[in-house]
């Protein structure tokens, strides 16, 4: 479904070398595959996730979706294939709940009685009763309650390729777990390709089929937790294991 | 869009001003004297049996001259120092006043196609004035009587009047005149000082009536130290040639008013209150120039006895007609600065250059002052002493505030929500539309309002170009030194305005999403 092929994003700095963000990342998605990001702050996994949708730019190598080339996609048709659900959650303050989800709908086309019933499908989908939650802003909501409602808006089309920039990073640890057990329970029925970004070890293990975990921008080791565990691809992956699995 | 067309729409009728279907518009400046000329040349004109507009109170010389230019106005009446001087800049100085008739009249009709018709009689120049009783105990009937004196006299001088090199600067070494204590002060209150005693000596024009009023005597330059300001009719030529009956008309007032009688003239309406159509109407009958028929009455000065409020409520009709064009000025030009700016401040968050360019642009037009403004706009062919030009002049103000609003309010999107809007696949009109606008509604509104505010008062300008508005008895107010004129003008301009802001108040918290509306 996706595949990175040689990719690299050079940021120009001023006075310095450019910036690589990510060098030469190699990494393909299967269909139906939840695979998790995962590293260090900085090492670039948003702008990996970010090369998918094309709202970055590789400065060499490719990223296909679909067996085509993102760069000769046209960028807004790409993009509505593709559900994004940025880290912040990046709701529109002046829409409301419903709004929020139903935007891409209504700028499809639909009539207002068929974006309504998608809306609350997704709502239900999420846990936000519509009724209740519907007509707030999102300034009314809790940070979880977003959280939901971005993934609902992301959903809206019906993707088959789910792109999750940290949903669940800045919640607390309850409201977290929750929102963990209902996103597995989730992709489980809606049966997407999601690429989906952590900092957090434990979540990417729990939330992906397989893990990519990337440092300074390079891939240091994908697979899932036996093969981390079992061969750890050179030493830098087994301290960085260690550290974040210490007590277990 | 359709909204967009049915501004335009809006704007384009309310800017087609009907043409004047008079056969002469004459045209004065914006003090007594002038608009009593002004006033006497169009009863002249009426009585030869053509139709007539006087255009009253326009804003200075360079206003009337270039009206008269564009023949938007076809006569007014100036003064041959002002021709000499502020139109052909001739840079040398000149004292006979034969000289400078007949110099400026052959350069007018050369540069021109204007004529200058026979002199009135008046000569309205700078003067020295001493207080009467002064001049009487002291035997000073001249300007050279002064020197013996000088160093025990005080004066208070305009500050335009020190600054001037043919004003005090060039009149001391002239005459060699060194006053014991030279004080500069606004006009108005020099000759408050003069009557209350704490000076002895102000500079006037010689046909002031306030030197009526105070009990100055006008002292005799006799040594020919400023120069000749006579006044006469100015006209375009090409209106003699169409009605050659019309010059001889003019020319009946020659030499018929002298200083003292414009002293007096000018008394009756700063002083005693009366209209200028009425004065002048009297003294053309006095001189058995007008028929006994009597004049329309026009909108008089403020002088009755009446207290504030009995004048503003007697004059409630008036107030609500100036209102209305002034409702009218600000509509069109917010309406009008609203259509070009919010564009433009969209289209300049893309390109560093342009914001530059444009933020700069508007800037500088904020520095022009807004006489000046109205002057240039007046001379542009096709806009001349229109609402236009005033629509124009309001609409180049308006446009800043709106435009930085935009900016700002465009530029100060949270980029994550339009990283958001991209990354859902909107296009760039979409995320436009849909996120960027509606985010930065609050700050356009406040934009629009600070305009629409500051265009109110702007408004009130063009009354110095005849386009109407509560401005006009400001201006009269202001040369009439009024006070009650004055109000009856600013007071309601200044209601508008915080009306103008609790009402865009109210409209900035409608359309503000409740997402957006900060709580209490
Ligand atoms: N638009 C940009 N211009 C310049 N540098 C950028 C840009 N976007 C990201 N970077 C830099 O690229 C590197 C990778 O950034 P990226 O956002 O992908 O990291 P991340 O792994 O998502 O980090 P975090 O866990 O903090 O979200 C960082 O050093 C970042 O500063
Ligand atoms: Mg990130």
């Amino acid at each position: 479904m996706i595949h990175f092929e040689g990719a690299t994003v050079l940021f120009p700095r001023e006075g310095a070398e450019p910036l690589a963000a990510v060098r030469d990342l190699d990494l393909h998605v299967a269909p139906g595959e939840t695979v998790c990001l995962v590293g260090p702050s900085g090492c670039g996994k948003t702008t990996s996730l970010r090369l998918v949708n094309r709202l970055v730019r590789p400065t060499a190598g490719r990223v296909l979706v679909d067996g085509r080339d993102v760069a000769e996609a046209d960028p807004v048709r790409l993009r509505r294939g593709i559900g994004y659900v940025i880290q912040s959650g990046g709701l529109f303050p002046h829409l409301t709940v419903a709004a929020n989800v139903g935007l891409l709908c209504r700028l499809e086309g639909w009539d207002t009685a068929r974006t309504a019933e998608r809306v609350d499908e997704l709502l239900e989908l999420v846990h936000l009763p519509p009724s209740e939650f519907g007509a707030r802003y999102p300034a009314e909501l809790s940070g979880g309650q977003r959280q939901r409602v971005g993934v609902a808006r992301a959903l809206a089309l019906d993707p088959q390729l789910l792109l999750m920039d940290e949903p669940f990073g800045a919640l607390d640890p309850l409201t977290r777990d929750s929102l963990q057990r209902e996103f597995l329970e989730l992709s489980e029925r809606v049966e997407k390709t999601i690429l989906i970004v952590s900092h957090d070890m434990d979540e990417a293990f729990l939330l992906g089929d397989r893990v990519a975990l990337l440092a300074e921008g390079r891939l240091a080791q994908v697979g899932t937790l036996e093969q981390f565990r079992d061969a750890p691809a050179s030493e830098q992956v087994r301290t960085f294991l260690e550290s974040h699995f210490h007590g277990r | 869009m359709a909204g967009r067309s049915a501004a335009l729409a809006l704007a384009g009728a309310l800017l087609a001003s009907p043409a004047a279907a008079q056969d002469v518009v004459v045209g004065s400046k914006n003090f007594t004297e002038s608009r009593i000329l002004g006033e006497m040349l169009t009863l002249l004109v009426e009585e030869a049996g053509l139709t007539v507009e006087h255009r009253s109170g326009l804003g200075g010389t360079m206003v009337c001259f270039d009206a008269l230019r564009t023949g938007e106005i076809d006569l007014y009446p100036d003064y041959t120092g002002t021709g000499w001087a502020t139109v052909l800049k001739e840079p040398e100085k000149i004292t006979d006043p034969l000289r400078a008739f007949l110099h400026v009249q052959a350069r007018y009709r050369e540069l021109y196609d204007l004529d200058w018709r026979m002199p009135l009689g008046l000569e309205n120049t700078y003067a020295l004035a001493l207080r009467s009783d002064l001049a009487e105990e002291l035997g000073v009937a001249t300007i050279s009587d002064l020197v013996p004196h000088a160093a025990d006299l005080s004066a208070g001088f305009s500050i335009e009047f020190m600054n001037r090199a043919d004003g005090w600067a060039g009149l001391r070494p002239h005459y060699g005149l060194a006053l014991g204590d030279v004080k500069s002060m606004e006009h108005g209150l020099a000759y408050e000082a003069v009557a209350g005693g704490s000076v002895d000596l102000v500079d006037a024009y010689s046909t002031d009536g306030k030197l009526l009023r105070y009990d100055l005597t006008v002292l005799e330059d006799d040594r020919a130290f400023f120069p000749p300001y006579h006044a006469a009719p100015v006209v375009r030529r090409a209106l003699l040639r169409e009605h050659p009956e019309l010059g001889p008309v003019l020319d009946r007032l020659a030499f018929r008013i002298s200083n003292r009688r414009m002293m007096e003239l000018n008394h009756r309406v700063e002083v005693e209150g009366a209209g200028f159509r009425e004065v002048a109407a009297g003294f053309l009958r006095s001189e058995g120039l007008l028929g006994s028929s009597p004049v329309a009455d026009e909108d008089r000065g403020a002088r009755g006895e009446d207290g504030l409020v009995a004048f503003l409520l007697g004059r409630w009709r008036e107030t609500l007609r100036l209102l209305g064009q002034h409702v009218r000025l600000t509509l069109l030009a917010v309406v009008l600065a609203t259509v070009v700016a919010v564009p433009l401040g969209v289209a300049i968050t893309r390109s560093r250059l342009a914001e530059r360019v444009s933020l700069g642009a508007a800037g500088v037009v904020q520095t022009v002052p807004s006489l000046a403004l109205l002057a240039f706009l007046i001379a542009v062919p096709g806009l001349g002493l229109s609402t236009r030009s005033a629509v124009l002049a309001l609409t180049l103000y308006a446009v800043l505030p709106i435009l930085r609003n935009t900016f700002t309010g465009i530029r100060d999107v949270d980029p994550e929500l339009i990283d958001a809007a991209r990354g859902l696949g909107l296009t760039p009109v979409q995320v436009l539309l849909r996120v960027q606008l509606p985010l930065a509604t609050g700050t356009i509104l406040a934009g629009v309002r600070i305009a629409t505010v500051l265009t109110i008062g702007f408004a009130t300008l063009a009354a110095f170009i005849g386009a109407g508005g509560l401005g006009e008895p400001i201006v009269t107010g202001l040369y009439l030194n009024d006070t009650r004129l004055i109000l009856a003008g600013a007071l309601p301009a200044a209601v508008l305005a915080l009306l103008a802001d609790r009402l865009l108040g109210v409209v900035e918290r409608a359309v503000t999403p409740r997402g957006l509306r900060r709580p209490g």
